[in-house]
């Protein structure tokens, strides 16, 4: 049987938060629909600073105020994974892995998630020594060495706090420059235990039960060596996460989906916010601003498209 | 709800590892938001399982001996243990449906 609402909101990170609260006040019946933790990419933030009015706070602290915040003007909250949309006649029809639901109107904010590095021993060792939050991880690796793997403001930035727990960190860039802004390349070219390896990348992460080391490969001279580490932190960039969307809604290469100002999407009733749609700032205000925006413009679809009985 | 008990390093042996049933242990930090996640599910499934399994849970940053011993390189990391062995484990944040399914392969283990 499936659950009818005015609105599903895919995706619980800041963008779909604030999608939900802003559906919740305007008395329409809404559920958010999310597979993990609430808060997304800033629930494993240590400290947001930039968020406006708020001058300092965990992330995970603050998804949490917003989760509440919109539970209590009336937002449904259902921890399930999407599979999948549908058109249905003029309704749209979401399967989960627990059941399915019918919306007039959806609302993606599903968000990105990290790159990898795609070699052997990377899956295999996740958790066990490979990492993509450093924040989360690092106080594991204390007096140990580790690889930081990007060249930009969040290796340079999770690697400067990684360095506060490990004795050492490698910081292996493809590249012979950083692309990260200026003032965190200035702090890490002087951070004692940086040690910097250009034009470099890992061909295999190696271990057993854990990481003891990654096979690195220089560029220019296609020489190959081992660098014995405990643990690699992978900050490669980020990718949306909407494989689920393909053929219903235009993307770009990346899978960005594209929405004009309104975030509508080419597909009527449905919306996209946040991380997860094209020229996105990524940035947690600019997924709040997305995600308000998304559910005024559903809510406008629903008044124009199903009139009041 | 049940609230597991906080496990130290001092304590880890005759709690867990002497313990005659199987316990599960909830590796966690105050600063870890998904760990926060997670707690309230432990709560549930110690409701759940009753006298079946134990459930405890270690402060990584205060009980690191433990931790460091069984090669805990994040958290959340769930361990099921039998007769003083790890015999199921799950690393991350994972729907409750999934904390079961291992403590059930476990526990028929």
């Amino acid at each position: 049987m499936d659950e009818d609402y005015d609105i599903v909101i895919v995706g619980g990170g800041p963008a779909g938060l604030a999608a939900g609260l802003y559906a919740a006040r305007a008395r329409r019946r809404t559920v958010l629909l999310e597979k993990g933790v609430i808060g997304g990419q800033i629930s494993l933030t240590e400290r947001v600073e930039n968020y406006p009015g708020v001058e300092a706070i965990g992330g995970f602290d603050l998804a949490q105020t917003m989760l509440r915040q919109a539970e209590s003007s009336g937002l449904e909250t259902h921890y399930k994974a999407v599979l999948g949309l549908e058109r249905l006649n003029s309704l749209w029809r979401v399967t989960t892995d627990d059941g399915d639901y019918r919306a007039k109107a959806v609302i993606i904010t599903s968000g990105a998630d990290y790159n990898r590095l795609d070699v052997p021993g990377e899956e295999r060792l996740i958790g066990r020594g490979v990492s993509y939050c450093a924040t989360c991880d690092a106080p594991f690796f204390a007096g140990q060495e580790v690889a930081v793997v990007g060249g930009g403001d969040s290796a340079l930035d999770e690697g400067m706090f990684a360095a506060r727990h490990v004795a050492k960190v490698y910081l292996i860039h493809r590249r012979q420059e950083l692309r990260a802004s200026r003032i965190l390349q200035e702090r890490a070219l002087a951070d004692p235990k940086f040690e910097f390896i250009w034009n470099t990348v890992i061909t295999e992460v190696l271990g057993e039960e854990q990481v003891n080391g990654v096979r690195l490969l220089d560029l220019p001279t296609s020489e190959e060596r081992v660098l014995p580490v405990a643990g690699v932190f992978v900050f490669i960039g980020h990718h949306p996460n909407t494989t689920y969307l393909r053929s219903l809604v235009s993307m770009d290469e990346g899978g960005h989906i594209v929405v004009n100002e309104w975030m509508e999407t080419d597909a009527p009733g449905l919306f996209a916010a946040g991380d997860a749609r094209q020229n996105s700032a990524r940035q947690l205000v600019t997924a709040t601003g997305d995600g308000a925006t998304a559910a005024i413009a559903a809510e406008r679809y629903i008044s124009d498209r199903f009139p009041v009985e | 709800m049940t609230k597991p008990k906080e496990v130290t390093d001092a304590q880890f042996e005759g709690e867990v590892l002497k313990s005659d049933t199987p316990v599960l242990v909830d590796f966690w930090a105050p600063w870890c938001g998904p760990c926060r996640m997670v707690a309230p599910l432990v709560e549930e499934l110690a409701d759940e399982y009753g006298p079946k399994v134990k459930f405890v849970k270690v402060n990584t940053d205060e009980s690191f001996n433990t931790a460091a011993n069984y090669g805990i390189r994040s958290i959340p990391t769930l361990i099921v243990f039998k007769g003083g062995k790890p015999v199921g484990q799950l690393i991350g944040f994972r729907p409750k449906n999934d904390l079961k399914r291992v403590i059930d392969q476990a526990l028929a283990s």
